[in-house]
């Protein structure tokens, strides 16, 4: 404790960039509140060009941001302590990720193991079965909804199982890279980051695919397809979503790389992404057991 | 805990600061500094305050007499929702945050939060949120009008068409806090003076530590509820929706899978603030140090398995209701032991009563109302009886306004003079505290005799019987609002002159915030000072 070094805990001066930020947000909200409540209502207003202008923005507040963030780096600005921080700092943002992923994986446990089987009359609800739906019978995954939607479960092998080797390697890619940059070999490192790279990309790809094959005429797996369709969409769509970011932040990190930025010492933007990645593999494993497998 | 100040922090200026200081509105928008920041925290939270107190003003107003006079039953639900929303996520929950912004670095020795440029984005992101709430008042919807609660299908199938905008507000709240807390978290790990290990930090310290904690926890389970609100209202999934499958209780298992442990993120700070007060005018040491810490962390464990009591009339199996009523009556322990330390704190204490202890032995005696209704709450049978009537908004009124927002006050009035380096207007506050203790008793009392009596909550109109009582409710909720202002003035006042404040004005206080001079300067513990 004592050892640490206090005297050079680096304060940024004032910056413009959260305020550009706290805008960009704004945008965001509020075009996606107007440009939901439009398709809600048939209409279309300026919601939609808001949102993207929000996007833009927030992507021009990032590059700005981080700009700043790397020059001073560069430029020896930041301490141990700081980078403990940041480490610190990334490590919950992850727990946040995870407690949101939690939501989800809450609801599709709930719906499993209580709201659907009562709905057929489990437990003390056999009024409710006999009154509500008196057709209804519980299987997961749900392919018949008590107001009659039809649909299919996703099977497990094949694409996703895919997906998993994918990922599961792409981890490990991802950890080799970092080890390559910790001993400094720099070659190393390019080739695995690249191919972490492009296992994630693949990923992406044959998820795309799987999408489409459930949009189907013979699969019927909508979003809208009953509660199955919902928590299969919603769990592997913001899965897909967090893939999508952590490849981009990966493609930042080989774009450093390539710049010739990190050293085996100090190197917390590379730690973060590869941790970020190593989160959507995590969960990505908990989506293949619990909402293909099981 | 003796301090030793080895710096002089004011000639330090600059040298590890890349600092210019802005002036003019530049300064605010662009700010890193955690004084800066709490200010606009504290001054947000304070609008806001007042903003929602003014929609209570007009619900009070309605409910002046049986009937229908100013608003239409529509209008009525929706301040009563957006009252709730403003009072939780715009006045209490920022005015803790301020407090933690200007407090945290300075108890721990530290130059600053630990993110300054991400503290900046937390609160800049709160005024647009409240921006898009408060303003869809104007809009062709109306305002959210389902409860500050929720629940589905009020907030999906019968909505008002606002939902939109109310999830993407929540949103922008929800990433705001956890900004703030994983702000608060990594401060407190990370940036202590040398020497100041967990255990020797300031009560305070650990109870925003321990706080925030909770919110990074709970904050993104409700950004995953808000989310299925969406797509169940525009995106045709059933979540929330019997007929796919779905369920309307798994709404509100989810939801208050956050909103329990959320009321704790409204208190524990209380307690900190208090903790930190009592001891002062009573010149003793905090009774039960360790025991405060204990308790804290028992309290936030607990209020992770206990949130189905706000369900108990949902239908659940038996075993739940019994499990989330033995669970919740637990957390009277640990909160025993809070005001029973506080008490044993006071005890043969050379207690003196200026405005903050006045505030916060009214704390300890008014929050442990609230805390026994609570435990009334927490009766699966009784419950039954109770729920959704006025009783409930007794509890929560009784918890949240001379709990959570006392010790506001309080806080505010201890530190006032560290953070603008004068002494408040004694006189002033005192007439504050009496005006507040006494009108906010009149305003919420009764409401526990209605409730027992059967008025529900969240109605624009009731039947005679419950006349009486809710006149007198209505006089006690004008007279509360009106004392606000005097706060303000208070407030106003000390800023712009007053008697000069020592370093530190309170004889018993302890902390390394009176180690710097008032008005704390702009830079405080550039290094560290030296904790034995």
């Amino acid at each position: 404790m004592t050892t640490k070094k206090y005297e050079t805990y680096y304060v940024p001066a004032q910056s413009h960039w959260p305020i550009v930020g706290a805008v960009a947000l704004f945008m965001i909200a509020f075009g996606a509140g107007n440009y939901v409540s439009d398709l809600a209502k048939g209409e279309s207003g300026l919601g939609g060009y808001l949102l993207l202008a929000g996007i833009a923005l927030v992507i021009y507040m990032m590059f700005g941001w981080f700009k700043n963030v790397i020059d001073e780096s560069m430029s020896g600005k930041y301490s141990p302590q700081l980078d403990a921080s940041f480490r610190q700092g990334m490590t919950w943002f992850i727990f946040s990720e995870v407690m949101f992923f939690a939501a989800f994986f809450g609801a599709l446990f709930y719906v499993r193991m209580f709201s659907v089987p009562w709905l057929d009359g489990a437990g003390n609800n056999v009024m409710t079965g006999e009154v509500l739906w008196p057709d209804f019978t519980a299987t997961w995954p749900l392919i018949k909804t008590p107001d009659g939607t039809v649909t299919q479960g996703m099977g497990w092998y094949g694409l996703p199982l895919i997906n998993t080797i994918l990922l599961m390697t792409s981890s490990i890619t991802a950890h080799f890279a970092h080890i390559a940059l910790e001993q400094d070999r720099r070659p190393q490192l390019k080739a695995w980051l690249g191919v972490t790279i492009l296992l994630g990309v693949a990923f992406l790809g044959f998820q795309v695919l799987e999408y489409s094959h459930g949009y189907s005429e013979e699969m019927k797996l909508y979003l809208t397809s009953g509660i199955y369709g919902n928590t299969f969409y919603m769990l592997t769509g913001f899965h897909g979503m967090h893939v999508t970011l952590g490849t981009v932040m990966l493609i930042v990190m080989f774009l450093r790389i390539l710049k010739g930025h990190f050293s085996p010492k100090s190197h917390f933007a590379f730690q973060a992404a590869s941790w970020y990645w190593h989160f959507v593999d995590v969960v990505w494993v908990m989506l293949f057991v619990f909402v293909y497998i099981l | 805990m003796t301090t030793d100040v080895l710096n002089d922090h004011d000639s330090h200026e600059g040298e590890h600061h890349d600092d210019h200081k802005m002036t003019g509105i530049k300064r605010w928008l662009y700010t890193t500094n955690h004084k800066d920041i709490g200010s606009m925290y504290l001054w947000f939270s304070f609008i806001m305050f007042l903003v929602g107190g003014a929609l209570a003003m007009v619900i009070r107003a309605e409910l002046f007499q049986p009937g229908l006079q100013i608003v239409e039953p529509d209008f009525f639900n929706q301040l009563t929702t957006v009252h709730g929303l403003i009072m939780v996520f715009g006045a209490i929950m920022p005015a803790f945050v301020g407090f933690a912004n200007w407090m945290l670095p300075m108890m721990i020795g530290a130059p600053d939060m630990a993110l300054p440029r991400l503290n900046n984005w937390s609160f800049w992101i709160l005024p647009f949120a409240f921006a898009i709430l408060i303003g869809s008042f104007f809009m062709e919807s109306g305002a959210p009008n389902f409860g500050w609660t929720f629940y589905a299908p009020l907030s999906t199938t019968y909505s008002n068409g606002s939902t939109a905008f109310f999830v993407f507000a929540v949103h922008i709240m929800g990433i705001s806090s956890i900004m703030g807390a994983i702000n608060i978290v990594v401060t407190i790990m990370n940036m202590r003076a040398p020497g100041m290990t967990y255990m020797k930090m300031p009560l305070f310290v650990w109870t925003f530590f321990i706080t925030a904690y909770l919110l990074i926890a709970v904050m993104p389970i409700l950004a995953g509820v808000v989310t299925m609100l969406l797509t169940d209202t525009y995106f045709g999934t059933s979540f929330f929706d019997a007929a796919g499958g779905g369920d309307p209780v798994l709404f509100q298992h989810i939801f208050w899978f956050f909103g329990h442990p959320e009321v704790y993120i409204m208190i524990l700070p209380a307690f900190g603030i208090v903790s930190t007060i009592i001891p002062a005018f009573s010149r003793k040491k905090l009774f039960g140090y360790s025991s405060m810490v204990y308790a804290t962390s028992s309290i936030a464990f607990l209020s992770f398995i206990v949130w189905a009591h706000h369900m108990f009339t949902t239908g659940m199996p038996l075993f739940g209701e019994l499990f989330f009523m033995y669970c919740t009556m637990l957390i009277a322990v640990p909160t025993g032991v809070k005001v029973f330390n506080w008490m044993a704190t006071m005890w043969r204490g050379s207690m003196t009563f200026e405005t903050p202890m006045l505030f916060s032995i009214a704390f300890v005696i008014l929050f442990t109302i609230g805390g026994f209704s609570g435990l009334m709450l927490a009766l699966t049978p009784v419950d039954f009886q109770y729920h959704d009537t006025y009783f409930v908004v007794a509890h929560f009124h009784y918890v949240l306004v001379t709990g959570s927002l006392f010790s506001i006050f309080a806080g505010a009035y201890y530190w006032l003079p560290k953070w603008t380096g004068h002494m408040y207007d004694e006189t002033l506050g005192k007439v504050h505290f009496w005006c507040s203790l006494i009108s906010v008793n009149l305003l919420f009392f009764p409401m526990h005799f209605l409730g027992l009596a059967g008025m529900p909550r969240r109605i624009p109109d009731y039947a005679l019987q419950f006349a009486d009582f809710n006149k007198w409710v209505s006089i006690g909720g004008f007279a509360f609002g009106l004392s606000q202002l005097i706060f303000l003035a208070v407030v106003i006042k000390c800023i712009r002159g007053g008697e000069k404040a020592s370093a530190k004005p309170w004889e018993g206080a302890e902390g390394l915030e009176w180690t710097v001079a008032s008005p704390a300067p702009y830079h405080t513990f550039t290094t560290p000072p030296k904790i034995d």
